[in-house]
Formats: C-alpha cells, structure tokens, sequence
C-alpha cells in the first residue's frame, strides 16, 4: 500500500508541476489543486499507513497504538480548508486580470508582445 | 517608579496627542506642556538621589530567557540629560504653540515631539546597552516623521529621507558595536560594562568594537564625514530644529561617547578616529557657516563646528576635556535652542530666513533683536556668558593635548582658527539681521511676535548670561554631579571661574574674538549686502556621495534583480520548484531512499484501481487543461475523489468529509469561472510546435517528472520507517479527559490549538472579503457576454408551463429537486455540526455542507429568484461567526483561565434534564458560520458576475441587484 500511495503522491506532483509551469492560468489554477493533493496526501503519510484505526476514542481506551496519529489530520484538514480559500482567491485574480488585460496568460501579455 | 513614569508620561502624552482633533492647538499645547513639566518635575525630584554618585535604577522583566531586562538606570550624568531634554522640551512646547499655524494638522506634531521625547529620555536613562540601542533608533525614526512633518514639499522629503538614511545606518554599526561589546563582557548591563574597562581594552576585538560605536555616534551627531544630513534636516519646523537638531537628538551622539569615555578611551585609536572627525567638523562646519545664506543654514553649520568641538574634546583622553566637553553640551543647548527659536521668530514674522534679504529688524522686533544678540555672543565665546566658559576650557585643552610639536602648536593654533570663524559666523547673523536699514524685501511685514513666542528664548539667554556670569553657583553642583558620575573617584579638579589671570587660553579668546570681527568686516567690505557662496569647495561633498551612493545601491539591487530572478511567473515558479527539490533532495541523499524496517500494508488490488483511475486522472488533466477545461476540471475532480477515498481508507474519516466537501465547493466555483475565461481557438492544439516550444515542454516535463519523482521516493522512504512521532500519543491521552471529546482531530482543532484554528477561519473571512471587493469592479469581456444557448429557449418552454408552480427555465427538474433539498441539507450540515466534538464531522465539514446547498440553489434557479426569497447576509456571518469564536474564547477569562480555554458545564433543564454544554460547541458553532459565509461571499460573488452580461436594458427592480450585489432585496 505505501508504495501505491507514493507512486500516486508522485503522479500528483508530476502533473500538478507540470501544469504550474505552463504559461495559461487556468493550468495553473489547476496545477496547483492537483499540487495540494500531492502535498497533503504527503503530509498525511507522515503519520504512516494505519487501516481500520481512526482517531476517535473508543470507551476508556486511550493507548495510542490503538488510533492513527492524529496530528497530520489536524495538519492537513486546515491545509485542506485554506487551499480552497487560495484556490478561489487566485480564480478571482485570474478573472481580474483577464479583465483588465484581456489575456490569460500568466505574465498579462501574450508572449511575443 | 518614578523614573519608570518619566519614561512612560511623554509615550502615554503622545497617544493622546495623536487622538485629539486636527485643530486643537491649545489642547495640544497644554498636553504637551504637563507632559513635559511633569517629566521635568519628576527628574528634578530625583536629583538629591543622584548627587555623590548615587544612581536611581529601576528593572522590569523583558526577556528573562535571554537574561534580558528593561532597566532604566539614572546617575549624574543622566540626570543631566534627562532634565535638558524634559525642559527643553516644555520650552519647545511653549514655542511650537505660537509657531505652528492654524492650517497645521498639530495632533501628529505634537505626538511625534512627545514620542521623541520619550525616546530620548529612554536614550539616555537606559541601564541596558540593546534597550538603549531600541531608543536610540526611535529617535532616528520620531526625527524622520518630525523633519517629513511638512510632506507635501520635496525638500522636507529628501531631508527627511537622508537624516533617516545616515542616522539608522549608523545605528546598525552602533547595533553590532554594542552586541560586540556584550559578549566581551559578558553582559549588556551598563553597570558591568563600565567596570570593564581593562578587559575592553585588552580584547583583540576593540578596534572593531570602537570603530562601530563611534560610527554610530558619529552620524547622530552630524560629525563628518556625515555631517551633511543636518543641513538638510532643517527643513523641519524650526521647534523640531530647535528641541532635535540642537539640544537634544544631535547630542545624543557626543553623549554616548562620554557615557561609553571610561571604557573606550586611552588608546591611540580612540583618538585618532574621534578627535580626528571632532576637528574637521569643528573647521568645515565653522567655515561653511560663515558663508550659508538661510538663517537656518548657518545655525545648522554651526551645530556641527560645535559638536566638532565636543568630539574632539572626548577625543584627546584627558579627564579634563571630558569636564570641559559636558559642560560645553549643555551650553551649546542653551544658546543654540534660543538661536534657532529666534531664527523661528524671525521667518514666522517676516516669511523669510535669508541672510541677504533681512536686514534692520532692530527696530520692529527689539526684544526678538536682543536675545539673538546675547545667545549669539555666547556661542562667539564673548566673556560673561557661558559659551566663553567652555570655549576657554576647549582652548586650555588644545594647549595640552599633545607633545608632538604637530599637535602642540598645530592644534591650539586650528581651535583658534574655528574660534575665528565662530565669530565671524555669529557676528555676520546678528549684524545682518538686526542691523542696517529696515528691510523692505520681505514677504510679510515684520512685526513683533507673540510673546509666548519669545518667552522660551528669553528664559535660555537669562541661563547663558547666569551660568556665564557664576558658573560655578549655577551649573557648577549639576556638573560636578555629572562628571563625577563618568570619572568616578579620579574626577580631575577643576574650577569654573569667570577670570583666572591672563593666561594663554585668554589670548586665544581675544585673538579669536578680533581674528573674527576681522573676517567678517573684510568680507562685508568686498560685497556689500551679504556674502554669497563659500570661496573654497570641496570636489566631493557628503550630499553629492550620499546621493551617489544611493543611486548606486538602487541600480545595484535592479541589475541582481534582473541577474537572478524574472519578472516572468513562470520563470519564477520553476526557481521555486527547483530550489525546493534541492532542499528536499538533501535528507533523501543523506538518509537513503530505500524503504525502511516498517512492516508494510499488504497491498489492496482494490486501492491499486482506485489510483489507476486517479493518476490517469491527473495526467489526463495535466495534458487537457489548456484545451478541454471542462474535461480537466472533471479530471481534477475525479482525482481529488480518490485523495478523498484514501484518506477515509486509512482512517481519516474527518479529512475524507472535508475533503469531498471541499472538492464540491471548489468544482462549483471553477465551474462559475469557466464562463469568464477566454473562449478556445478552434484548432490551435493542431498547429505543429516551434522548436522553441519543443524544447520548453520537453525542459518542463523533465523537471515535472524528476520532482514528482523525488517527492514519491521521499513520501516512500518516511512512510517506510516507524514513526517518531511523539505529539500525537499526548492528544490521545488527553482528549476525552482533559477535552471532554473523543473525535481526537476534531480536539486538537477547536480545543488544543483552537488559537490556529482562530486564525484560520480569519483567514477565510478576510480571503473572501477580497473575492468579494475584487469582483465588485470586475466587467466581463465582450465575448463572454452572450447568454447561453439553452437559457436564449427558456422564454418559449416557460410560456408552455406557466401557472403550475413549479421552477422555470431549462433547469427545471433540478431546481425542482435541490429546493426539496435545501431543508434536508441544513439538517446534516447542524448534525455534523453537533457530533464534530465525538465523531466524524465538525464546524468546517458543517459549514461547507451548508454552503454547498446554498450555492446549488443560486445554480439551479438563479440568482435573482434566490435572492428574492433567501436573504442570507455572508457578511454578518462571517462577522458574527468571528465574533462567537472570540467570544466563546473570551469566557474562560470570566473564570480566570487563558484565552481559549475550554470548559463545560451541566445545566439542569426542567424537562429536558441535566444537558451536557461546552464552550468548544460555541467555538464550532463560530467556525461554521464563518465558513458558511465565507464561502457562500465567494461563490455568490461570482455567481453574480452573471447578472452583469448586460448593462443597458435591465428593468429597474433589478439595477439594484446589479449596482449593488450584496444589498438584498425582499
């Protein structure tokens, strides 16, 4: 399973690379969603892999080796919620400038102007 | 207590100051003038406590970790000063009352002088070298905002600018000079430091220590080679000329270098480097005076020849010149102050400053007439008042310096000189001013000045001819109190006595006093009215190298700029991709890439399919993005589907809600977006490529590829190895016992570190305002403004079924089923709400379900029937779910306990029963409102841009709803 999950994390961040470096914003906008999958399912692997153990206490069992490490869910569960604030703030800048410039490339301009 | 008040008044005054109404002069004044006052009464009060080497020391605790405090520590010497700078500033505040005119916005004037006054008194009474270093850059900082006070003209700008420039540069060497001197002492505290001379000096880093100390001085005090800021500053208003560029903030220099004489003096360096900078700035600054044609200018030359003198007394490593030196700061405050309050009076009167075109005001302002003439016979040296004192002392000191013959004749013979000038300079100001016939050539016709004007200036020159007339009944206590407080027991004797015989320093005097009436008769002979430019330049100025030297810098940073970076986003993105592989690829080398000891999850084919769709998912996107963004968005959509999936397949139940969740949002907003992105060229994906293209995509895909690597390879060699994690056990431990809940996620986020969570839905309140105030300006281009086809057929299938009550418009059945929805929806959004704190679920998962139903409204009906009917106000939510949040955090001060702390409590229902509150569901219930009205602002912001398509034919309920989205009609 660890090996499914970085080849996936691997394939994210190969595509959402690839994307960030091309030259229309809505592949960027793109680029970066696919990024923040790549980087939050890493940091959820740093918790490592635990199956069937989710962090929600049952009875008087406290003994941590019973529940997944908590700690990269709080971590990527705020990642999650502020990437969609940055997702849509860069939606609305793109809007903004293809307004105001009447391209969508990312430097304003089309190449060659 | 009482030197902790002294410090605080002037700060809590100037807060005050800032708060009072644009035009309240007198208030301002008088806040001012009991600011200052009290200050000054509370250091006279600690006089007695000072005297015979007594000092008064106050701590309060700053960085206890580091070893820090605050310590305020008064002794003779910094009563001295402290009570300088607190009368001085009453006098200024008495002064800058009549000054400034009405037009003046006074509440930032006032603030400024009463926050400099602070600062100053900060300076001089710190007890901790880094804290005195803390004041010392607010002057630099109160001195900027004073001298820019005037903003709108470009020589109160550049003159502010430069004083900044010159005096905060020095204050970083003076910064590292300081933190050199700790660590060789092993402490800031003044006190220990000034016991520690001998191993200062011994220390191979005393050069540097002493170079870096004395730049810093150096620049305060306008000393060459940084002297020329000063001119500049005099584009203040003359009370901040007066108060900074005289009496106090230019000394704080010279003061320093006596505060720090015991421990750095006596070595050859010392001498060299200040007595050396001392004398040119006492000749430069005496001779260019002499030939300066603003009032202001020469008083300013002037400052500089005399804080020279200062300088190259604390230079010569005689206790008697430091004696000599002291007593010369606080003479040149008096005299000066008056001079440039005079100076004040003069351009308040007549409009202008200019040498050449003032002349005779004698006659319409005799009182103003007089205490120019007596403060500037002071500061010429003439016998019976007090600049004759010190000067005298100077001219003893020059005698005595040295045994080289160089020294022994050339220096005496140099100081006389510069006394020459000084002469000269004071003579030619009063003459021209004051005497002749009346002037005729001014912009205003001068008249006497308020007496409140005058008061202050008056009071200084009674002190120059006391302290002149019995200096040692007068000043004399105050400055043995001082001296003795620097030199300690081996204080040199010394007497302050008006005539003492004629002895060598008394020739020079007179030699002076006649060498100067000479130069300036000769030169007032050979042009008649005024003397214009000096006769003798300099090829390179320190205005001209200043300037120089900036544009140098600034073309230095473009050239780097351009070297290393790009104004092109994409050149810029991969430089932070490749910088952070770089940093990324370091523990994988370090530590190895193959998998670790772990015992490893037996693979799943299920999970194995689940990401064979996902990856080619992304890849799919990854190609189609630039064409198909329909498709693409689909694709990203399907790959954040399988993010989701994993989390809830490795039991992240919480993050697999949100996730999803999450996902629905952004699909929706994208979607909304779509329509406003420019429309696709037909074919252009089947031109051929340029080989230039060729050769980026191939450059691109390489990177893309190595770094997805890397990053797969170091996500599988951690994942491999046993976790170190030590922070998750202790929430586990403590979430149901110390938390009262058991979704161990949901804890950590509102309970154990609800401060980030805070901050967080902040961030989403604030990130959705600017969607919002972005978008309000935001007119679609010209081709996205056609309606869509299969809204242009709505009108004829609507006429079909009109009257059955039920949704128009091609969505139909849709609309049908989310309004049937939207109840049912509401309902799931509270439970997950509710039971966050236990199970899955939670404020964020809540909130976005409700926000997603809200939105799936506007998209199936449109925005003008939902907002007819629905009135939600994103705003106030996203307000008042900030506010709970607070507040809810708020409580647990009512109990005693830090912000934030979470406690519960069982009420007694009457049918109901004992129910189980907590203060963590109030803080959720905070996070779902914020997050329902961030989103749904975001979404609805966009949404609307669909109603702005067409401008012209809008019937009038609905121009309301296009000029302004967010005022909701019934």
């Amino acid at each position: 399973m660890e090996a499914i999950v970085a080849a996936a994390i691997g394939v994210l961040t190969a595509s959402g690379v690839w994307l960030l470096l091309r030259p229309r914003t809505f592949q960027v906008i793109m680029g970066l969603a696919l990024l923040s999958y790549a980087v939050n399912l890493f940091i959820f692997g740093m918790g490592r892999l635990v199956m069937d153990r989710p962090p929600i206490i049952k009875g008087d069992a406290i003994d941590p080796a019973l529940y997944a490490d908590p700690v990269p869910q709080a971590l990527v569960l705020t990642a999650i919620v502020i990437s969609f604030a940055t997702t849509a703030l860069f939606l609305v800048a793109l809007l903004a400038a293809r307004g105001l410039t009447g391209t969508d490339h990312v430097d304003g301009k089309e190449p060659g102007q | 207590m009482i030197l902790t008040l002294i410090l605080l008044i002037p700060f809590f005054g100037a807060l005050c100051a800032a708060f009072l109404p644009s035009n309240a002069r007198n208030a301002e004044a008088w806040l001012g003038g009991i600011v200052s006052v009290s200050c000054t009464v509370l250091v006279g009060s600690l006089y007695p406590q000072v005297t015979d080497g007594g000092v008064v020391r106050a701590t309060l605790p700053w960085i206890p970790q580091l070893g820090f405090e605050f310590y305020l520590r008064m002794d003779g010497y910094a009563w001295l000063f402290a009570f300088l700078v607190s009368f001085m500033g009453a006098l200024v505040v008495l002064y800058a009352r009549y000054y400034m005119s009405a037009a003046d916005p006074v509440p930032r004037f006032f603030a400024f002088l009463l926050a400099f006054m602070g600062a100053m008194l900060g300076t001089v009474l710190s007890g901790n070298l880094v804290q005195m270093v803390v004041f010392w850059e607010l002057t630099s900082l109160t001195s900027f905002m004073l001298i820019a006070y005037w903003y709108h003209r470009a020589d109160a700008r550049r003159g502010a600018r430069m004083a900044m420039t010159v005096t905060v540069a020095g204050g970083l060497a003076l910064l590292v000079g300081v933190i050199l001197l700790g660590n060789i002492v092993g402490s800031y505290d003044l006190d220990r430091v000034l016991a520690a001379g001998d191993a200062i000096r011994a220390d191979p880093r005393y050069p540097i220590v002493v170079s870096c100390i004395v730049l810093g001085a150096l620049t305060k005090s306008a000393q060459f080679p940084f002297h020329f800021w000063l001119p500049h500053a005099m584009a203040a208003p003359t009370p901040v000329s007066a108060y900074l560029h005289s009496a106090t903030m230019v000394k704080a220099g010279v003061f320093l270098l006596a505060r720090l004489w015991p421990v750095l003096h006596g070595t050859e360096q010392w001498f060299l480097l200040v007595s050396g900078a001392g004398l040119v700035s006492l000749l430069l600054g005496a001779f260019a005076a002499v030939f300066h044609r603003d009032m202001k200018g020469v008083l300013a030359y002037s400052t500089i020849s005399h804080l020279g003198l200062i300088t190259l007394l604390l230079g010569m490593n005689s206790r008697l010149a430091l004696v000599a030196a002291v007593f010369h700061m606080m003479n040149h405050a008096t005299f000066k102050a008056s001079l440039f309050m005079a100076a004040g009076i003069i351009d308040h009167e007549t409009g202008t400053r200019d040498l050449t075109r003032l002349s005779g005001l004698r006659q319409a302002m005799p009182l103003t007439a007089t205490v120019a003439g007596v403060a500037a016979a002071a500061m010429a040296g003439v016998p019976l008042l007090n600049g004759f004192l010190s000067k005298e002392m100077f001219f003893a000191e020059t005698i005595f310096a040295g045994r080289d013959p160089l020294i022994r004749f050339g220096l005496p013979a140099l100081a006389t000189l510069a006394g020459m000038f000084s002469v000269a300079y004071s003579l030619r100001l009063i003459h021209q001013v004051f005497f002749g016939p009346m002037t005729t050539d001014t912009p205003r016709k001068p008249h006497k000045p308020a007496r409140g004007m005058l008061l202050p200036g008056l009071l200084l020159v009674l002190a120059c001819l006391l302290v002149g007339i019995f200096p040692a009944r007068t000043l004399g206590p105050f400055l043995e109190t001082a001296t003795l407080s620097i030199l300690g027991a081996d204080r040199p004797e010394y007497s302050l006595a008006v005539w003492h015989g004629f002895t060598v320093p008394l020739m020079m005097s007179l030699l002076a006093l006649a060498g100067g009436t000479a130069i300036y008769l000769t030169l007032y002979k050979r042009s008649e009215r005024g003397i214009g430019r000096a006769p003798l330049r300099a090829p390179v100025d320190g205005k001209r190298a200043f300037d120089i030297a900036m544009v140098a810098i600034v073309r230095v940073c473009d050239r780097l700029v351009h070297v290393i970076s790009s104004r092109r986003l994409q050149v810029q993105l991969a430089l932070i991709v490749l910088v952070t592989f770089a940093l990324a690829l370091a523990p994988l080398l370090g530590a190895g890439w193959q998998r670790g000891s772990m015992r490893l999850t037996p693979p799943d084919p299920a999970f194995a399919v689940l990401w064979l769709v996902g990856g080619a998912c992304a890849i799919g996107a990854a190609s189609k993005a630039k064409f198909h963004r329909l498709a693409a968005l689909i694709m990203v959509g399907a790959a954040g589907l399988a993010t989701s999936l994993t989390f809830a397949w490795f039991s992240a139940p919480d993050l697999a809600l949100t996730q999803i969740a999450v996902d629905v949002v952004t699909t929706v907003l994208l979607l909304l977006g779509l329509r406003w992105m420019p429309r696709r060229v037909v074919g252009l994906d089947r031109y051929p490529r340029t080989f230039g293209a060729s050769v980026r995509r191939l450059r691109d895909f390489t990177i893309a590829v190595v770094v997805g690597a890397g990053v797969a390879a170091l996500a599988y060699a951690v994942m491999t190895r046993p976790s170190v994690g030590m922070l998750g056990p202790f929430y586990v431990e403590r979430a149901v016992s110390e938390a009262g809940g058991r979704n161990v996620v949901n804890v950590i986020l509102v309970d154990f570190r609800s401060f980030d969570t805070l901050g967080e839905i902040t961030v989403i309140g604030i990130v959705a305002i600017a969607v919002y105030a972005l978008l309000r300006r935001f007119r679609p281009t010209e081709e996205s403004r056609a309606i869509p086809r299969a809204q242009n057929e709505d009108a004829a299938r609507d006429a079909l079924h009109a009257g059955d009550g039920l949704p128009a418009g091609y969505l139909r059945l849709p609309a049908t089923i989310t309004r049937l929805l939207l109840p049912m929806a509401g309902l799931v959004s509270i439970y997950f709400l509710l039971r966050g704190h236990n199970a899955p679920g939670g404020g964020f998962v809540g909130g976005l379900v409700m926000a997603t139903i809200i939105i799936v409204q506007y998209m199936s009906s449109g925005v003008l029937w939902v907002e007819s009917r629905l009135r939600i106000h994103p705003q106030s939510w996203i307000a008042l779910g900030l506010l709970i949040a607070a507040a809810s955090g708020m409580t647990a001060w009512l109990v005693a306990k830090p912000f934030l702390t979470s406690f519960e409590w069982y009420p007694q229902l009457p049918v109901l029963g004992e129910i189980h509150l907590s203060s963590v569901l109030v803080f959720d219930l905070g996070v779902y409102m914020v997050v329902v009205g961030g989103t749904v602002l975001m979404l609805v912001a966009i949404a609307h841009q669909s109603l702005r398509r067409a401008r012209k034919p809008l019937q009038a309920g609905e121009r309301e709803a296009v000029e302004a989205p967010f005022q909701w009609k019934q």
